[in-house]
């Protein structure tokens, strides 16, 4: 019983750090999300042709924004 | 609502927002909360190139493109497409993407119902003024 209850607590931990892990791996990713009338959406990660083409003018944007 | 009124009340209800505007399809700015009207024309033009390249990235087809997020590490672009007219907004990195759109889509939709108001009013003079003279 005692053993049963350690591997669950084991098993807790692992999921939690590895649901923590990939939530930080994923965060500063560059992408670009398209929307469309329909209510249809295309994600384009940061290493996609599509990305590449466009956030460099998302960062023209910011630039110009800022100054 | 006119468009400079949309956008502060926009600023202030969202603290996300670090800057946004509003123009129309050609680039013209009709309102900002930028600095000097300069910056905020180069940002307008920036953002309708943004647009139109985002329109060639996405499928072919006849269904519109709406709303462009685009995400980098020093900040996000959000883009919102409407009748005659687009908001742009910038934040920090990491937003929350649906409560921006979401406020940004508001901005949009009170300032053109404004200039739709305007146009009516101006129509309905001019019909009056074309009545009297006949």
């Amino acid at each position: 019983m005692r053993s049963a209850l350690r591997w669950g607590v084991v098993a807790l931990g692992s999921a939690a750090g590895l649901a923590l892990w990939r939530r930080s791996s994923s965060k500063g990713r560059e992408r670009v999300e398209l929307y469309f009338s329909d209510g249809s959406m295309v994600s384009f990660p940061e290493d996609s042709t599509e990305a590449a083409r466009l956030i460099p003018l998302a960062r023209q944007v910011l630039t110009s924004a800022r100054g | 609502m006119d468009a400079a009124q949309a956008l502060a009340d926009l600023t202030e209800i969202s603290t996300q927002i670090q800057a946004a505007l509003i123009a129309d399809e050609k680039g013209a700015v009709l309102a900002s909360t930028f600095a000097d009207d300069a910056t905020a024309g180069r940002a307008a033009r920036s953002a309708l190139d943004l647009l139109a390249a985002a329109e060639d990235a996405g499928p072919n087809g006849t269904v519109r493109l709406t709303q462009v997020l685009a995400a980098t590490r020093a900040g996000s672009v959000f883009v919102v497409r409407g009748e005659d007219r687009i908001a742009t907004a910038i934040t920090g990195s990491e937003p929350t993407v649906g409560l921006v759109f979401y406020d940004l889509k508001t901005c949009l939709r009170l300032s053109a119902e404004q200039s739709e108001k305007t146009k009516r009013s101006r129509n309905e003079k001019e019909d009056e003024g074309k009545s009297v003279d006949a």
